[in-house]
């Protein structure tokens, strides 16, 4: 096995890794529902993707590399599609927005 | 040093920070004062868990790993829309204190008013 892609590999896992730490550390510690969904949908997409990317790329093959490439373009579709829907019912509900934010542009409708 | 032991390090490594990001994850999801802040908090443990797969794959040099996290991929989506569906239709009875207290100075005033408009 080549350096190079071990090396590629290793920093492609660390970083992976490294954005799921910190979308873990924004849906602790941030104040408000959408504040920490933002968190988790970005962030963590990012984290799992990269790791994806990761054990696609490890493999050697390009089947194997296409199919984690898909799950990724997968992931990116499905996880604004899924915060959406969850902050818009929570909206619906009744769930108030933190004291902190700036404005609420769906309050009136 | 070789290019198997430094993927293995790395390996090693990010299972360790990914394991710790899912300890922060499950603890939100134990104290996450509403319904809808312990479907986010489902949502990243999906996320975390596709992610210790694909490390577990580079690990262990099965391909048929990357099938598996596709698949709770698509899982893990269906779940967090159906329960959308779910907070959207039960709406949020079981609230946080904080809201409680609101709603509780809420109620009276609305009972109060209802008898005052009808007489």
């Amino acid at each position: 096995m080549d350096y190079a892609i071990a090396i590629l590999v290793s920093l492609l896992m660390l970083g992976g890794a490294f954005f799921a730490f910190a979308a873990a550390i924004g849906v602790l510690r941030l104040p408000d529902l959408y504040s920490r969904m933002h968190a988790a949908s970005k962030a963590g997409t990012v984290g799992s993707g990269l790791l994806l990317l990761a054990a696609g790329i490890y493999s050697g093959e390009g089947a194997i590399l296409a199919r984690a490439i898909a799950g990724i373009i997968f992931l990116l579709l499905t996880a604004p599609v899924a915060a959406h829907l969850l902050a818009r019912a929570s909206h619906a509900t009744g769930h108030k927005v933190w004291d902190g934010s700036v404005r609420d542009e769906m309050r009136k409708r | 040093m070789e290019p198997s032991a430094i993927v293995a390090l790395a390996a090693n490594v990010a299972l360790a920070v990914l394991g710790l990001a899912l300890l922060l994850t499950a603890w939100r999801i134990v104290a996450g004062p509403t319904l809808s802040d312990r479907v986010v908090g489902l949502d990243m443990l999906t996320g975390i868990a596709i992610g210790f797969i694909a490390v577990v794959a580079v690990k262990t040099g099965f391909a048929l790993y990357i099938d598996i996290a596709i698949s709770l991929g698509l899982v893990g989506f269906l779940a967090t829309v159906a329960f959308a569906r779910f907070v959207l239709s039960r709406g949020e009875r079981q609230a946080s204190p904080t809201v409680k207290k609101t709603k509780r100075k809420d109620k009276p005033k609305r009972k109060a008013d209802k008898p005052g408009r009808a007489g």
